[in-house]
């Protein structure tokens, strides 16, 4: 194909994800650098990297990355691992397993702040949440989900979201997994475990690279279960670096430390980037 | 060329009449407002050429959306709801009209004055409040009566504790007290301001020096943390207003100290299981009666940008109107009428009759002084609250602290200590410490 | 074969029982909707329903204007997206240069800026542009944040088809764009289904943008929950009613289209 026209087809997305992320990312960066809340005018000026500094020695500031990665890897792994669990046995036929199917995927519809009301009031409150009731029904003292073990509570809340969307993936690449791959291995005599960790593993390996980058994506920013369920604690117990820049920035309109704050969870983004590329650079490369 | 002069008046003034104008509204969704917006098409009706346009959302976001339109003067909207908190520091900016030219008939100096001092700036009135509460004891008659105990008129926290130990029977699901956990400045902070406050402390010194690492505050979050351990609810940190009310509506605590605007919703059978069997006291205190119970107010204000400011104006008027609470009256019943700014409401007979919380609410109002709130001096106005932006954002950071204790995660002398330095941060970066 | 009959039986025991414990959160959702405020808290499975939560939603709130919001928004924007994505995509995965695999990770990096953080440069600009508040404006925002998934997940499903098929449809005399829309995307049609519906699911659920750029106006249904989410007072059965009617129009629009994904999936024409 001729370059000229190469270029075309590739050039309105380039162009317009560069503008995209150009202006607001400049505008980032410039209001990052002064003093600039909304609600208190009086105050401007140019900052240096006080904004910056505001928040890395906020205490909270370490923790929240903490808390970001060990997010992140938690769902991952729930997801990607039930997800691969479910795909395989899902793709055994049995009684209505379409339905079946639909019924798995519905969590990924439902909006997150709904998600996280849902599980906060109705199932994990320790008075009249559903578990409340189970336990009280066996005599056990109902577990107070959100005091106790709140990082535990909003990675189940996040796992059920996207388990979904991690099932729908891997299915749709287990489904076009070559029969004829299989029959032989099975005349050749290949036990069942031997052909999930031979034939199907190496065969999802690009959907679960995918599933990998999307939630990685996704989780990097999350927000709107934490601001729903916990606000962040009790004390940083949950708080991760999106809801930090929240609570210090635009929760008082500081836009000088949100956009701080913006820039900073750019870069550890950029950093989880590059490591999570070395890892996956095998399957996002070359046919499987 | 007369039929032709006739024709254009008549095209000119048909266009005027239809040339409606559209007040844009941000409201918040509490029962109050849903009452207004169900009863507002006979505002409509009295003013055809006026139509409402309704934006109902919860109050954080609520805040989010009108703060960044006023502040960046969008014009998105024509009317907003603000609070006690944020108007008199929109009005220092500049972002709000003045409400000017009131009518007589609509009796301004009915409206209680903490409330119009606490929404004007500089001495100029800068918006209408629609509903209005302060803080409260609420407790079970019956469950006070079984055990052959009275609630006196001014209880102390000390009083609370003794009820409390004798009203908790967790086998049977009653828990003592339920309170305030979830974190949050306008949240667990609201009581907690109140309750240190009483206990003798402040945010800040004269000087903008935070006062948190004090023995009034280490006194006071003490006593909340073990009060609620004892003899409270499991999950407390995770329950606000709307889950205590849940919890003291089913019946399963024995005492609540929170808004008076809940006796409304606590009276009602339809959403209570308890109606009729409440009593309600003051607020107790400690050291000091001073800034013991909160005041708060939502309020009607025009953005400086809003593009129908007039239409606005004469809606929040009609809101806000000894008529109108006429009306949501016979529509809804006494008991369930925006409370909290009218003198008149309170010397209603019917509404005395309706609502067995009007004393005390109407006391604890008229007592509530956010110019004065703390036993020492101090350099902000607000009782439950700082008046100054940085709060949204350390007062929330000091409310985690505070839930991380009661969740038993950290020690109240480290919360404390945690929340003093977030409060320094905040008053060095906002430059109030000179 | 009896054991592989026992086999699937079993299969189909678990297969149900996971399908049941993740759908009951929605389940439970769904019946609190038609009990009365007071029954919503109970855990009861037995009540007896009632539709005044629904009254009330459709009372209080214009629930059909903010619908139409998000259906346009969703279909609009992916659509805009695909129309952007497929091409590059298409370029990226059968004639990759040296850069391309770096302009793919920039593509996807474009997302990780939190939205917190540049809430108000974008208010700012759509403030000047006058676009806060419609329609157009949050088709745009969708479709630049949905841009980097759309290319990249089309790339990944491109990739799975063998350019020998296009080789021979461009040596039957095939135009790049015959390529592309003949041969190219009926192959590769489940996978870009199932971005697609990703990418609906997303635009109809994303809360951030959309309860901070719009209104009264371009209002979708993320601001209608935002009405029901958190008022002083009871409020899970109307919750639960309007969380029911959010979710519904795109709960059957995806399960419509999963019936022609996951059933009859065969993938390439080349063995």
């Amino acid at each position: 194909m001729k370059r000229p026209i190469r270029t075309l087809l590739q050039a309105p997305s380039v162009g317009l994800l560069f503008l995209w992320m150009i202006v607001p990312l400049a505008m980032t960066i410039y209001f990052s650098f002064i003093r600039y809340n909304l609600l208190n005018p009086d105050v401007h000026g140019f900052a240096g990297f006080q904004n910056y500094q505001f928040l890395w020695e906020d205490p909270a500031f370490v923790p929240a990355l903490i808390n970001t990665l060990a997010l992140i890897g938690s769902v991952l792994i729930v997801t990607i691992v039930l997800g691969t669990l479910l795909a395989v046995l899902y793709e055994r036929r049995f009684f209505g397993r379409n339905v079946a199917t639909l019924l798995v995927i519905a969590p990924f519809f439902v909006m997150p702040t709904v998600s996280a009301l849902v599980w906060k009031n109705m199932i994990l409150h320790p008075v009249y949440g559903l578990l409340a009731h189970a336990f009280f029904a066996v005599g056990l003292t109902p577990i107070d989900w959100f005091g106790r073990f709140p990082m535990v509570s909003v990675i189940m809340i996040l796992s059920w979201e996207w388990l979904p969307f991690a099932f729908l993936i891997l299915y749709t690449s287990i489904k076009s997994l070559d029969r004829e791959q299989r029959e032989a291995a099975l005349i050749d005599g290949a036990k069942p475990v031997q052909m999930f960790f031979h034939i199907t593993l190496p065969h999802l390996k690009r959907a679960i690279g995918v599933v990998i980058m999307i939630e990685t994506i996704f989780l990097l920013s999350v927000f709107a279960e934490i601001y729903t369920t916990t606000s962040g604690g009790p004390g940083t117990a949950t708080t991760n670096l999106a809801y930090l820049v929240y609570s210090q920035g635009l929760q008082q309109f500081d836009i000088g430390i949100a956009s701080a704050g913006g820039i900073l969870a750019v870069v550890m983004a950029n950093v989880v980037a590059f490591f999570l590329v070395r890892i996956l650079a095998r399957s996002l490369k070359g046919n499987t | 060329m007369k039929k032709c002069l006739i024709l254009l008046t008549v095209l000119v003034t048909s266009i005027c009449a239809f040339a409606a104008q559209t007040v844009t509204i941000a409201a918040v969704n509490n029962p109050a407002m849903i009452e207004l917006k169900r009863l507002s098409p006979k505002f409509e009706a009295q003013n055809p050429d006026i139509k409402l346009n309704w934006v109902i959302v919860e109050e954080n976001i609520l805040r989010q959306r009108v703060t960044t339109d006023v502040s960046t003067g969008s014009g998105q909207f024509d009317l907003v709801f603000l609070g006690l908190y944020e108007t008199p520091i929109f009005a220092k900016r500049g972002w709000l009209k003045e409400i000017k030219d009131i009518p007589a008939s609509y009796d301004v100096e009915d409206v209680f004055k903490s409330l119009r001092d606490g929404l004007s700036y500089d001495g100029k009135l800068y918006a209408l409040p629609f509903y209005g509460e302060s803080s409260m004891l609420m407790y079970r008659k019956d469950l006070f009566a079984a055990k052959g105990l009275t609630m006196p008129e001014q209880p102390t926290y000390e009083d609370i504790k003794k009820f409390a130990a004798a009203l908790t029977d967790k086998s049977a699901g009653i828990y003592g007290i339920t309170l305030r956990g979830k974190p949050g400045w306008g949240e667990n902070m609201a009581f907690i301001g109140t309750l240190v406050n009483t206990f003798g402390g402040s945010w800040f010194n004269m000087k903008w020096q935070p006062q948190i690492d004090t023995p009034e505050w280490t006194a006071a979050i003490t006593y909340y943390v073990d009060l609620m351990k004892n003899y409270g609810p499991p999950g407390a940190t995770a329950n606000g207003f709307n889950e205590n009310l849940t919890l003291f509506a089913s019946g399963k605590a024995a005492m609540w100290i929170d808004a008076t605007v809940a006796a409304g919703s606590i009276s009602d059978p339809k959403e209570s299981q308890v109606a009729g069997k409440v009593g309600f006291a003051n607020a107790p205190i400690a050291k000091t009666p001073k800034g013991s119970h909160w005041l708060w107010s939502w309020a009607f204000a025009i953005p400086a940008k809003a593009k129908s400011a007039d239409a606005a104006q004469k809606f929040a008027l009609w809101a806000t109107s000894k008529d109108y609470i006429q009306m949501a009256a016979a529509d809804t019943g006494w008991a369930t009428v925006p409370p909290g700014t009218r003198k008149s409401t309170y010397e209603n007979a019917d509404y005395q009759k309706a609502s067995p919380f009007a004393a005390v609410s109407l006391k604890s109002l008229q007592t509530a002084d956010p110019t004065d709130p703390c036993a020492k001096p101090v350099p902000y106005h607000g009782i439950q609250l700082v008046g100054i932006p940085e709060f949204q954002s350390f007062g929330t950071v000091v409310g985690q602290n505070i839930a991380g204790a009661l969740a038993g995660n950290e020690s109240v002398a480290q919360a404390l200590k945690m929340s003093q330095a977030a409060a320094a941060r905040a008053a060095r970066q906002g430059g109030y410490q000179k | 074969m009896e054991s592989s009959r026992s086999r699937s039986w079993l299969f189909g025991i678990i297969g149900w029982l996971v399908a049941i414990v993740l759908f009951f959160p929605i389940f439970w959702v769904a019946i609190t909707a038609f009990k009365t405020e007071q029954a919503a808290y109970s855990p009861s499975l037995i009540f007896s329903p009632t539709l005044e939560s629904f009254h009330e939603v459709f009372a209080r709130s214009n629930y059909v204007g903010f619908a139409l919001n998000s259906i346009y928004i969703a279909l609009g924007s992916t659509l805009l997206c695909f129309i952007i994505a497929i091409p590059a995509a298409y370029r990226m995965a059968f004639f990759p240069s040296a850069k391309t695999q770096s302009t793919l990770l920039w593509m996807l990096s474009t997302k990780m800026m939190p939205a917190v953080g540049v809430l108000l440069p974008i208010y700012l600009l759509f403030k000047s542009a006058g676009l806060l508040d419609s329609v157009w404006g949050l088709i745009g925002i969708y479709t630049l944040i949905n841009l980097p998934i759309a290319i990249w997940m089309s790339y990944t499903y491109f990739r799975e088809v063998p350019s020998a098929i296009l080789e021979a449809a461009r040596v039957d005399g095939a135009g790049i764009m015959s390529q592309i829309w003949h041969v190219l995307t009926p192959m590769a049609l489940p996978g870009i289904s199932s971005t697609a519906l990703l990418l609906i699911i997303l635009s109809w659920n994303e809360a951030f943008w959309s309860i901070n750029l719009t209104s009264s106006h371009a209002a979708p249904l993320t601001v209608f929950i935002a009405s029901y989410s958190s008022p002083e007072g009871l409020f899970w059965a109307k919750l639960s009613a309007a969380s029911l009617l959010a979710v519904a129009p795109i709960m059957v629009m995806g399960w419509l289209t999963q019936k022609q994904l996951v059933s009859g999936l065969t993938f390439g024409a080349v063995k």
